[in-house]
């Protein structure tokens, strides 16, 4: 009963996507009000409420484990702990696309009601192109993939009991990224309704910043715990692989990084109109790409979960039509937006063009390195791209892109000097210079450590240098989101570089007693034991780490053993301190009563995950500042208004 | 106001960003012909290999009867075989993944020393029931190479 509730709020929301599409485009091309044109916010609203509850039914049968629902049925069991059988209605390819569209739904709802800047014409705009996209992922589930199908006879078990899946960090992963790829198809649909009636302004950019701000620090922190994860689970040492995965979250980063800072343009100065547009549209893109990677299991992957080969036709024919689509409205409405408000190079637009076009090259690197496997494949010539291509190709628009981030904020807007900021770029030279003789002086670091640790010094420094001269106090809150987020960088690029630096490995064969060295830590493997688990047999091995006398520090990693489904895994262990963490991964036997054991000394290795965690909250103090500057706006404004009414009345009175 | 004459300023930047990146896109075309790593079987390891140093990827099978660990207790020798008799001597430091076993399929990924040994930094075996690496895909033993040699008929 709750499955076909869910399924008819579900064809109910999509009926009013579709109504919210065809008013809305009917109301601009009539370009006056229409009866039509008030549909609008309201369909918004009640769409979103609809795909909510739809939502809740997936959740309600998951929650009671409704085996007649095939989705419930092959995706979980009876006897899961009840956080896993409700993480489990999005842990699936159905469930993940129905949360897709119930944010974007809610999203959608949200902007309907709060919205009040922008003339109604670009609203109505914004809210057709909004239900133009999701329209299409409501056609996709409910032709190709509906998660509310029955089966003709329930089944007496569910089939997902796999212990490996349930965890907490694979649980909330893909539903972080999600978030971040639905706010950008919100400023897509602003970018798309901006550019139909050509309102291209400040306004514009002003409604679209929170969105791409809260997508963005949901990618942010999507990515990093994606990086942890891997770094911990895969037990192979490693935090990044440029795996097709990573890169589909990577690249829509990327480019809403871009978007946030010309978006930022746009709203204070007015000017790269179409640049923010284009970059709008770029930056959905790179989200659908991303699904479309990820979904289709088109790539090879060292994560490959969730392959669905039938179904990335559906998403493929979906970028190319909003895409597609996109583009030729933007090819032919381009040259009619005109130009926003100049500015000389040496100014903060200037900085910020140079990281934008900088951004983009990355992007066009990441992206042309994911694709091309694919693309020679076609010629049947098999190829894998990897660190060797995307490290030093991405370096060479990293390195340019940090150093402008350094200077950029110090600019005035419009035009300035570089005369005028030559104390501070003296002083930061002499940071970046000093840092790369001492680094160079203390060790054999390949080159490209090299420079990171040195950039991550200058822009360490460089980060707080707006605050210079200014009243703490009375700096903006969305100023201080800037200064953490740009150290956030300085640091994680801190911890990427000296892992990559300085990280030393040792690879032993001991026996129960003896003992191994890496760096300063003398590690002993005390006793090898089998352990069991309820599904896995494992063997443990028992080490104390000390660094020379200090108290030792136990570790246990195991290699595990499950029997269903038949399976290992290495569980290795990570010993944490402020300096950076002791990772140990437990082998096989190695003959002669000796065991494997692998372990690392990664100096630092945890600045990376700090790093994209201050950068995430940079994120929401901007968007906390934003809010609060609008709210502000908004209730002066009415003020304003009420003040100009008494006048009025006082004068009729009089 | 500026160097820049205000009425050209939208055509400025257009080209300054189509320049970068066009130069993005050369420059990866170029790394990516020479970085990328290519699939070999052990018979295109024997009659075309690839320069020594290069990062190549190599499958096949396990060898029965050749996997040997060096004294020091985690340096893994063993054969690799193709279709019809070549043989690569493959060496591994490190922890062999799951299910690495004689018999069964394997890429290695790595390079290929002076003295015509394959040095690998990472092994892809079978992960577990559901992961089999791309190349090997569906097969087992010898089908499987067999199946990636048709697919990789245009490596030269």
């Amino acid at each position: 009963m709750i499955a076909e509730l869910g399924l008819a709020a579900l064809w109910l929301a999509a009926a009013l996507a579709g109504l919210q599409t065809i008013a809305g485009f009917l109301a601009v091309r009539a370009n006056k009000r229409t009866e039509l044109g008030a549909l609008i916010r309201p369909a918004a609203v009640v769409q979103g409420v609809f795909a909510g509850l739809s939502f809740c039914a997936l959740l309600y049968v998951f929650a009671i484990t409704d085996l007649s629902v095939k989705l419930v049925a092959s995706n979980s069991h009876a006897l899961k702990p009840m956080v896993f059988k409700l993480s489990g209605a999005w842990g699936n390819h159905e469930g993940s696309m129905l949360l897709w569209v119930t944010v974007m739904a809610l999203a959608g709802g949200l902007i309907a009601v709060v919205e009040r800047r922008l003339p109604d014409r670009t609203m109505q705009a914004t809210l057709a192109a909004q239900g133009f996209v999701a329209l299409g992922f409501y056609a996709f589930l409910l032709l190709s993939s509906n998660p509310f199908e029955r089966l003709p006879v329930p089944a007496t078990e569910g089939m997902g009991l796999n212990p490996l899946l349930q965890d907490i960090g694979l649980a909330f992963h893909p539903p972080t990224l999600y978030f971040g790829y639905v706010g950008l198809s919100i400023a897509f649909s602003f970018a798309v309704g901006a550019l139909l009636t050509r309102q291209v302004n400040p306004d514009f950019a002003r409604a679209m910043r929170p969105w791409v701000l809260g997508a963005w620090v949901f990618l942010t922190i999507g990515i990093t715990a994606g990086s942890y994860w891997a770094y911990y689970e895969l037990g192979w040492g490693g935090w990044w692989f440029w795996d097709p995965v990573e890169n589909a979250s990577l690249m829509p980063w990327l480019a809403a990084t871009a978007l946030l800072h010309s978006a930022s343009v746009l709203a204070a100065r007015d000017a790269l109109r179409v640049w923010t547009i284009m970059l709008g549209v770029v930056a959905f893109s790179m989200s659908m790409l991303g699904t479309f990677l990820v979904r289709s299991g088109i790539l090879t992957s060292v994560h490959s979960f969730a392959v669905d080969p039938e179904r990335g036709t559906f998403i493929l024919l979906l970028l190319a039509l909003y895409i597609g689509g996109a583009l030729l409205l933007f090819a032919l409405r381009a040259s009619t937006i005109s130009e926003g408000k100049r500015f000389a190079i040496a100014s903060r637009e200037g900085a910020l063009v140079v990281n934008n076009v900088m951004l983009s090259a990355i992007l066009a690197i990441v992206l042309l390195g994911t694709l091309y496997p694919l693309l020679t494949e076609a010629f049947d010539v098999r190829v894998s791209v990897g660190p060797p291509y995307f490290n030093p190709v991405g370096a060479i628009f990293v390195v340019p892109m940090l150093l402008v981030m350094a200077v950029g904020p110090l600019l005035r807007w419009r035009q300035d000097r570089f005369t005028r900021i030559s104390r501070e770029m003296t002083v930061l030279a002499t940071i970046l210079v000093a840092a790369l003789v001492v680094v160079a002086l203390l060790g054999d670091v390949a080159l490209l450590p090299l420079l990171g640790l040195a950039l991550a010094a200058m822009l360490a420094f460089a980060s707080f240098l707006p605050l210079r001269g200014r009243k703490l106090t009375r700096i903006p809150i969305a100023t201080w989101g800037m200064v953490v987020a740009h150290f956030g960088i300085a640091v994680a690029l801190f911890g990427m570089a000296s892992e990559s630096a300085f990280t030393e490995e040792r690879l032993a064969a001991l026996e129960p007693g003896g003992t191994t060295q890496v760096d300063d830590w003398a590690i002993t493997l005390d006793a090898v034991v089998p352990v069991a688990g309820p599904n896995w047999t494992a063997i443990e091995g028992q080490l104390s780490a000390r660094i020379d006398d200090g108290d030792p520090i136990e570790m246990r990693p195991q290699s595990r053993t499950f029997w269903a489904p038949p399976q290992q895994t290495a569980e290795s262990v990570l010993a944490t301190r402020w300096n950076g963490q002791l990772y140990a991964v437990m082998g096989d036997a190695a003959g002669d009563g000796r065991w494997q054991v692998r372990l690392w000394w990664k100096p630092f290795v945890t600045f990376i995950w700090y790093g994209g965690l201050l950068v995430a909250l940079g994120g929401v103090l901007a968007i906390i500042g934003r809010v609060m500057d609008d709210l502000r706006r908004r209730s002066v404004r009415r003020r304003a208004a009420a003040r100009r009414e008494d006048a009025v009345s006082l004068e009729s009175t009089t | 106001m500026s160097a820049l004459k205000p009425k050209h300023q939208r055509l400025v930047l257009v080209v300054v960003a189509l320049i970068a990146l066009v130069a993005a896109g050369l420059l990866a075309a170029y790394a990516l012909r020479s970085q990328a790593s290519y699939f070999y079987l052990p018979e295109q390891m024997r009659d075309d290999p690839p320069s020594i140093g290069q990062a190549v990827r190599l499958g096949g099978m396990v060898e029965q009867g050749s996997l040997a660990t060096d004294p020091d207790g985690f340096t893994l020798r063993f054969m690799v075989t193709g279709n019809d008799g070549a043989r690569v001597p493959v060496q591994f430091a490190g922890i062999a993944p799951d299910l690495f076993v004689e018999g069964s399929g394997v890429v290695a990924e790595g390079r290929l020393a002076p003295d015509g040994t394959f040095v690998a930094d990472n092994l892809l075996a079978k992960h577990d029931e559901n992961y089999v690496p791309r190349e090997l895909e569906g097969m087992d033993g010898f089908e499987a190479a067999e199946m990636a040699e048709e697919t990789t008929v245009g490596l030269e």
